[in-house]
């Protein structure tokens, strides 16, 4: 078409520049140095060209910047595939499509550059905050192709139309985002790269490990109960399960997947609640203790731990009960059992001298040895603290008998430990302890520094038991919270300070929104879509008669805007309307009003041919240019002008 | 022979698409059901964008992916709509046409009325083959474009179709219409290049003169044309200035000047185009002169006269001669 092949204008060219820069800036973080750097210069050769007119630089120098470009972005990454190598190459595309802007439909491939930028965008964060901050570009791009159609309206009326545009855009947007057949992804293989490693439990537990967790405010999981909100000292989190024990760390055992469904039954009260658990990149699947259902598509280890299938690399939704009384592995495997009595051949001495007493004391009665141990730690006097001394190869000894300071793991491995050399099968259990009600939505938000460490013994008749070796030390970090049990002066997160009332009330404020957007936004699934769907009265959503009432909601929105786009179709300007009622009197007279004829011209032609009526022709006409052509007529003149029409009677 | 079936298919289109049968009577509203809308290349290439965004939010799983590709579609939709907009109801009525000669270009003016208080923006107006017009139209207001066409052949040129097409305004889908407004170009013949001199013989009375200054009243000089009588070369003008052009002298007195320009006088050998070339060219050059001049074609007789109605009068019955329509 030759509209396409007309030449970009200056007007345009600094139009698409801001659209470019726009759409590359927040990318920066996630591109390498040099190619930002290079987005810069080629930016800056962009301005140049525009404001002194020189000439584009010659193709060929372009193709060997576009090689140069992706050689470059794959010598960083060693692929040109993938997230952060695709969004690398589509600035190296777009910082060179800059400086071939020819024709109109140059500007046309820029700005949809520039849209899949805002998409690449996504790939890394879809905060709040990222959202605005793409819709801002969404609009200033939508006003460069505004302006590349026609360049010569101001900016301020280009940036009111592509918002009057995107404002219409918005109904659509949203009956599309409810009822769009949602697929879960992915289409095709795993994209790896989109997930880093995030920090969080491990699968071992060595002194210091979850300690180093207590600094992290990230969020693990959000918890919405269905009742009330559990004690604080009942919340406990069950993660990964450590049984062996090498004289320093405890590893889980590898026993994946051995129920599909919990193995125990239910005792007293129940509390169901629904898990929003950030992406960790590991398959545990955190649950109140002790879980009574499995989440879909996840199994339960031998020691009661949730496992999905996939490792959870997406913000994933559950459903859980919990059966906080239910008493599990009555029966438990004599290896399992065996297993959880494995100590190292030596090692700290004096512990297992200790345990040896009790051992000669109680027999094998197990119970009274649980309560022997939980009374002697209660008497060692041990301090929690972030910031425990460092310890020799004997670890437990030097923690329960020298130092005397220790965090969580310190007093689940060494109560572990103590058990075990007494003769009763225990094990180390990891995961979150407690978490913090958000007074504004009533979701419990479980972060990394509630991380936490416990232990399990197993009582003959009594199956396994929980004891936490840290609240016979510390009872306030379990019925509070960890800040409220470490010693004062200690370095605490920044959320953990409860110091800072207002900012306490802010941040829950803030969290409740990032919670709500993360629900209901981004969460938004093919689960979600179905409960919503179900909600609204459509039984059994399929993508068929989502498609169908989509198509009805969309076909009623468009015929909406048609009914606007059509509304002043019958309105006439009234001065018009009477001045046609005019001519078409003259013309029954034989004096039609030729188009061509400007008002004046046919008023005199008129008044030449009817001399009885020049003078009021004439009055009419100039009333009449006066209406039209001049800038704020009065309401009395349009009177004035309809009645000498009513009253010409040629 | 593919071409031959693409142009066949589009004629066909535009046969049906213009719903009346042309030239159509005045005025022409462009209504929603012929005004016709398609993606344009852009458009196709931004629709593409956004299935490549689709994909991707699904691969990914992401929500705001999901949310900047409806965002977009949403977009296409009231694009759609406001192309649309901008061309729908505009009115059009035929204008003004200068007769013109064959060879050169016929003006059509076409008067385009906006009956809505916001301006359309970008129309383009072209008739096929020929460079597109682009034209706004302020609120409730009108403007005239000017389509010119080649004309070739004497005789009435019917306004060919009219094209009003808009992609304004995101230039992703365009919206177009088909209009013949009834508007007829009169294109006289081309006037020879080569012609005989005037023909001064016969009727060119020189007696009959009205009044009594006659012929030899000198009114003043004008560089010589072909056609001027060699015995009013003003000899002695040229003999003065060395390597001068020929001077012709004129001379008041319309009546003293009158010729008949006769089909008739014409050679049997000459065909009818050529001879109203030659007839043409002889009306301009008596036109010129300020001569008074009759005009004599089989079946028409023009009374000797001069002035710019005569010249119209004798070239429209000169593109007219055998043409059926007067």
């Amino acid at each position: 078409m030759a509209r396409s092949n007309r030449l970009v204008s200056r007007r345009q060219a600094w139009w698409l520049l801001a659209t470019a820069v726009a759409a590359s800036l927040p990318l920066t973080p996630q591109v390498p140095l040099w190619l930002s750097l290079a987005a810069a210069t080629a930016f800056s050769w962009r301005a140049a060209l525009t404001w002194r007119q020189w000439h584009l630089p010659p193709r060929w120098l372009l193709v060997l910047l576009v090689i140069a470009g992706t050689v470059g972005v794959f010598l960083q990454y060693r692929t040109i595939l993938g997230r952060t190598p695709g969004v690398a190459l589509l600035l190296v595309f777009l910082s060179l499509k800059l400086l071939e802007l020819r024709a109109a439909r140059d500007a046309v491939a820029t700005a949809l550059l520039c849209y899949f930028l805002v998409f690449g965008q996504f790939l890394f964060t879809q905060t709040i905050p990222t959202a605005l901050l793409a819709g801002l570009t969404v609009l200033i791009t939508t006003a460069t192709l505004l302006v590349a159609s026609d360049d010569r309206p101001p900016p301020q009326q280009q940036l009111r139309r592509a918002t009057l545009m995107l404002a219409q855009a918005l109904p659509f947007m949203l009956l599309m985002f409810l009822l769009f057949p949602r697929v879960q992804g992915p289409l095709w293989g795993i994209p790896q790269d989109r997930f880093s490693a995030v920090s969080g439990l491990s699968d071992s537990m060595s002194p210091g490990s979850i300690a180093q967790l207590s600094q992290s405010d990230a969020i693990v999981f959000r918890v919405k109960f269905a009742g009330e909100v559990p004690p604080q000292s009942q919340l406990y989190w069950r993660g990964p399960v450590m049984p062996s024990f090498d004289g320093r760390s405890w590893r889980v055992a590898q026993t994946l997947g051995a129920y599909a469904e919990v193995p125990y039954a239910g005792v007293g009260a129940a509390v169901d609640y629904e898990v929003t658990l950030e992406a960790h990149g590991r398959r545990w699947l955190f649950a109140l203790e002790l879980p009574a259902t499995l989440p879909p598509d996840s199994t339960l280890t031998s020691d009661y731990q949730p496992i999905a299938r996939q490792p959870v690399r997406n913000r994933m939704r559950y459903t859980q009960r919990a059966w906080p009384d239910a008493i599990a592995g009555m029966n438990e495997t004599p290896s399992s059992l065996r297993g959880a009595l494995a100590l190292p051949k030596d090692g700290n001495p004096r512990t297992r001298a200790v345990a040896a007493g009790w051992r000669v004391q109680y027999g094998g009665d197990g119970a009274a040895i649980l309560a022997a141990a939980e009374n002697w730690f209660s008497q060692q006097l041990l301090i929690y603290t972030l910031n425990p001394p460092l310890l020799g190869p004997d670890i437990v000894d030097e923690f329960l008998f020298d130092t005397r300071r220790g965090f969580c793991e310190h007093f689940a491995a060494s109560f572990v430990f103590a058990l075990r050399a007494a003769g009763v099968p225990a094990r180390v259990v990891a995961g979150y302890q407690g978490g913090e009600v958000n007074p504004v939505d009533g979701y419990l938000v479980v972060r990394q520094y509630d991380a936490h460490a416990w232990t399990e013994a197993w009582i003959a008749g009594r199956g396994w038991v929980r004891i936490d070796p840290t609240a016979i030390s510390a009872p306030s970090r379990i019925n509070s919270n960890f800040a409220a049990a470490v010693p004062a002066g200690e370095q605490l997160p920044f959320l953990a300070r409860s110091d800072l009332a207002w900012l306490r009330e802010l941040r829950y404020r803030l969290d409740a929104i990032t919670n709500g957007w993360n629900q209901r936004v981004l969460g938004y699934n093919p689960q979600r879509q179905r409960d919503l769907l179900a909600d609204l009265g459509l039984n059994e959503p399929d993508w068929r008669s989502m498609t169908a009432v989509l198509s009805v909601l969309c076909g009623g929105v468009m015929l909406g805007l048609t009914g606007w786009i059509l509304r002043n179709r019958l309105r006439v300007d009234p001065a018009l309307a009477a001045w046609r009622r005019f001519t078409t009197r003259l013309a029954r007279r034989g004096i039609a009003w030729q188009p061509w004829e400007g008002p004046l011209a046919f008023a005199e032609r008129a008044a030449g041919q009817t001399p009885i009526h020049a003078e009021e022709i004439r009055k009419i006409a100039a009333l009449y240019v006066r209406l039209r052509y001049e800038p704020a007529p009065q309401a009395s003149e349009l009177a004035q002008f309809r009645t000498q029409i009513a009253h010409f009677k040629p | 022979m593919f071409q031959e079936l693409r142009h066949w298919l589009h004629e066909a289109f535009v046969r049906w698409a213009l719903r009346v049968r042309p030239p159509e009577p005045a005025p022409i509203v462009l209504t929603q059901r012929r005004v016709y809308v398609l993606p344009t290349r852009a458009g196709l290439a931004y629709a593409t964008a956004l299935g490549v965004i689709l994909l991707g939010a699904m691969n990914y799983n992401l929500s705001l992916g999901h949310a900047l590709m409806f965002l977009l579609a949403g977009l296409g939709i009231v694009t759609i709509l406001h192309t649309f907009r901008n061309l729908v109801l505009v009115t059009i009525r035929p204008g003004h046409c200068e007769p013109v000669f064959a060879g050169s270009r016929a003006q059509f003016d076409v008067v385009l009325e906006n009956p809505r208080l916001d301006a359309r923006t970008c129309l383009r107006l072209f008739i096929e083959d020929e460079r597109p017009i682009e034209v706004d139209i302020g609120p409730h207001a009108g403007t005239v474009a000017t389509l010119d066409v080649p004309a070739t052949k004497r005789g009435w040129l019917p306004m060919p179709r009219l094209t009003i097409e808009t992609t304004w305004p995101l230039d992703l889908v365009r919206a177009w219409s088909y209009a013949v407004p009834d508007l007829n170009c009169l294109i006289y013949p081309a006037p020879a290049a080569v012609a005989p001199p005037l023909p001064w013989s016969g009727e060119s009375a020189r007696g009959s003169s009205r009044d009594g200054r006659g012929a030899d009243d000198f009114s003043g000089l004008r560089d010589h044309q072909a056609a001027d009588p060699p015995r009013h070369v003003a000899w002695k003008a040229v003999a003065r200035q060395q390597d001068g052009p020929l001077l012709t002298k004129l001379f008041e007195g319309a009546a003293a000047q009158q010729i008949w320009l006769d089909w008739e006088a014409l050679p049997d050998a000459i065909d009818t185009e050529q001879a109203l070339s030659i007839l043409a060219r002889w009306i301009l050059d008596a036109d010129a002169a300020g001569l008074a001049w009759g005009l004599r074609l089989p079946g028409v007789r023009l009374a000797p006269d001069n002035g710019p109605a005569q010249r119209a009068g004798g070239l429209r019955a000169l593109a007219l001669h055998n043409h059926g329509a007067q």
